[in-house]
């Protein structure tokens, strides 16, 4: 039996962050390259204009991130919304949505509301994002845990390699709330999108070489202290590479993310010629 | 499916239950889980546990492991709720302090990777291991994720699958919605009232087409697509599934004439019924002998997609495509390929259409064993 190798590589169009402190790439970016501070004051959870008034108002925390951070991927890559498939990571989905349900479900049951219940299916940000954008492309949804992110970027690279085409990978975890805080771990808001691209093109920011590697490899550490202020979020596995991403043009040490316990996806960044250019 | 019945049963399920009948899988609260993997108790993963034992699918998972290697074979399976039925359990028993009860306090338990997380540990496999969660297309996109990780050499076996368990958020969620019926659903019928509620686990073990001595049906292909319409409403010209299904036949590299048999999404509620049957009945031949199996099994959700895609390779293995079970009068937006009895006949290639909340659309292809060879 000869294995073939479990390897690939993919371009990064565009990156995007939402968290209260970092609220858009340019200063995460920054932040993450220690040459600006996180804001102080935290500001309020995004309103992304994709969704009409009384939307942005009732969306799950979740709808809100995720349309936030894909709008502004999609944007700052130059392509056309409808045109990428989509990939949406969370390792818990909403869990103010899942509080809701399950204190009803234990209160009074036939008071359900409708549109929370249909909100509480993993793939409610996908939808939205399909909906408000008129993509009919295909849309995933998946969980992994603490492997949420690397999972989600194995998926998004694998559907970019095998269809040889670009794909907007979406990933975010809210604040547990309710009971639910005594078993799932996650504090504050954390969102961030990539488009990826099958290869490099003039808009790319940085190249990715990836592959599996049997080890066993504890999540690397955040190196900036803006990075390590968001480690108490269930998607802060989405750090590392963001940080690498930023510094790219620095140069910088192979990552290795858990996607299984005895099983690493090891990511290397190049840094392009666009990388300062577009930052 | 054979005989034409069907194992739903009125709804028993749970404190105050609804006036409504459901696919129950008798036996699961007496069947723990064994000692080793006691701390996943709940009644998700004790139904993911019962479909790993049956079928002898565990001796063959355990043959791929001794083939490829623990790390070479990914889990990929699909559910829409999880093990969420101990999560409510928890809310119903909070401590003083508003915390979970101590015996009902496993984070691993409440979040929706557990049933990934529990497979990949009772089968001690060491690969890429993720829960796709799209609602009632979960587990037919499992398929296509792995069928991805398999051409790009990512691993050299995949165990798709798909559990969901009955549970207070899916019975009065859709009753929310209005579309849980007061008796056994009725797929296509003029008549239909809405679904019935099931819960089921199921698993298939995917490898290259090189593998195995040739006899395994084929997965020919699938498609993916967003409808971009509404949460939970089918767009009403069916065109997210119509492109999921055109994507599923270019994949496949064959045209809508070769399709003996398809397994509809067919929920029995009013609206995806109607949409499905319409773009049956211009896409396909009188010979496509349709037909949904969820008159016998309930919508068994997250699982839909992969119960419906054992039963279209069973249809292909045993050549008996089934009838729609406790429809009487078809509605009449149905075409000739709307089928309410079972027939004989042989079936080569064969379709199963999942579509799910959030207008999320997958279409699987599957083909006899001498299909690769026939293309």
């Amino acid at each position: 039996m000869s294995a073939p190798p479990a390897h690939g590589s993919f371009a990064v169009d565009a990156v995007a962050f939402w968290s209260p402190t970092l609220p858009g790439w340019s200063h995460a970016r920054a932040a993450f390259r220690d040459e600006e501070a996180p804001l102080a004051t935290p500001v309020k959870r995004p309103a992304p204009d994709l969704l009409a008034a009384a939307e942005r108002r009732r969306a799950p925390d979740t709808v809100a991130l995720a349309l936030e951070v894909a709008a502004a991927a999609v944007r700052a890559s130059g392509r056309d919304a409808q045109s990428l498939p989509s990939v949406f990571a969370s390792t818990h989905g909403d869990l103010a949505v899942s509080d809701y349900m399950c204190a009803t479900l234990a209160s009074s049951p036939t008071l359900i509301s409708p549109t929370k219940f249909h909100n509480s299916v993993h793939n409610a940000a996908a939808g939205y994002w399909t909906i408000a954008t008129g993509c009919r492309e295909a849309s995933s949804a998946l969980t992994a845990f603490d492997a949420s992110f690397a999972a989600g970027l194995l998926e998004a690279a694998s559907q970019c390699s095998a269809d040889d085409r670009a794909v907007l990978l979406v990933a975010f975890d809210v604040e547990a709330s309710g009971a639910l805080a005594s078993v799932a771990a996650s504090v504050g808001l954390l969102a961030c999108a990539l488009v990826l691209a099958p290869s490099a093109g003039a808009n790319s920011i940085v190249a990715i070489d990836w592959e599996l590697a049997r080890e066993r490899v504890a999540a690397p550490a955040p190196r900036s202290a803006a990075a390590r202020s968001l480690a108490g979020n269930a998607m802060s596995g989405a750090l590392p590479l963001l940080e690498a991403i930023a510094t790219a043009d620095r140069g910088g040490a192979p990552l290795a993310l858990p996607l299984a316990p005895s099983l690493a996806l090891r990511l290397t960044a190049h840094a392009l010629v666009a990388t300062e250019a577009r930052s | 499916m054979r005989g034409g019945t069907s194992a739903l049963t009125p709804n028993d399920f749970g404190v105050e239950p609804l006036s409504t009948w459901i696919g129950r899988v008798v036996g699961v609260e007496s069947a723990p889980l064994p000692n080793a993997l006691a701390a996943w108790e709940c009644r998700n993963d004790r139904l993911a546990w019962l479909g790993l034992n049956a079928d002898s699918f565990i001796d063959a998972v355990h043959a791929a492991r001794e083939r490829h290697g623990a790390a070479r074979i990914a889990v990929v399976v699909g559910t829409s709720t999880s093990s969420i039925g101990a999560t409510e359990d928890a809310y119903r028993a909070l401590d003083a302090d508003g915390r979970f009860p101590a015996d009902n306090r496993n984070p691993l338990v409440h979040t929706p990777h557990s049933l990934g997380m529990f497979v990949r540990e009772a089968l001690a496999l060491e690969g890429p291991c993720v829960t796709i969660a799209t609602a009632c297309s979960s587990s037919a996109k499992v398929f296509a994720a792995a069928e991805r990780m398999l051409r790009l050499g990512i691993v050299d076996a995949a165990l798709v699958g798909g559990v969901d368990s009955l549970c207070g958020s899916v019975l009065f969620g859709f009753n929310a919605l209005q579309l849980v019926s007061p008796e056994p659903c009725r797929p296509f019928d003029a008549e239909r009232s809405g679904i019935s509620i099931g819960e089921a686990a199921g698993f298939a073990l995917l490898e290259r087409d090189d593998c195995g001595d040739g006899s395994s049906p084929r997965l020919l292909g699938y498609g993916e697509s967003s409808d971009a319409h509404h949460m939970s409403t089918p767009h009403p010209e069916g065109l997210g599934a119509e492109r999921a299904l055109d994507d599923a036949l270019a994949r496949a590299g064959i045209d809508a004439a070769a399709v003996d048999h398809i397994n509809l999404h067919g929920t029995a509620s009013a609206k995806n019924d109607e949409v499905e049957a319409k773009l049956i009945a211009r896409r396909f031949p009188a010979s496509a002998h349709a037909s949904s199996t969820k008159g016998i099994t309930g919508h068994t959700l997250g699982a839909a997609g992969v119960v419906e895609a054992v039963a279209t390779m069973l249809a292909i293995e045993h050549g008996f495509r089934p009838g729609t079970v406790n429809t009487r009068v078809l509605d009449p937006v149905c075409g000739p390929q709307l089928r309410t009895a079972g027939t004989a006949g042989a079936v080569r290639v064969a379709l199963s259409n999942s579509f799910g909340f959030g207008g999320n659309n997958c279409v699987l292809v599957f083909g006899d064993a001498d299909a690769t060879q026939r293309r």
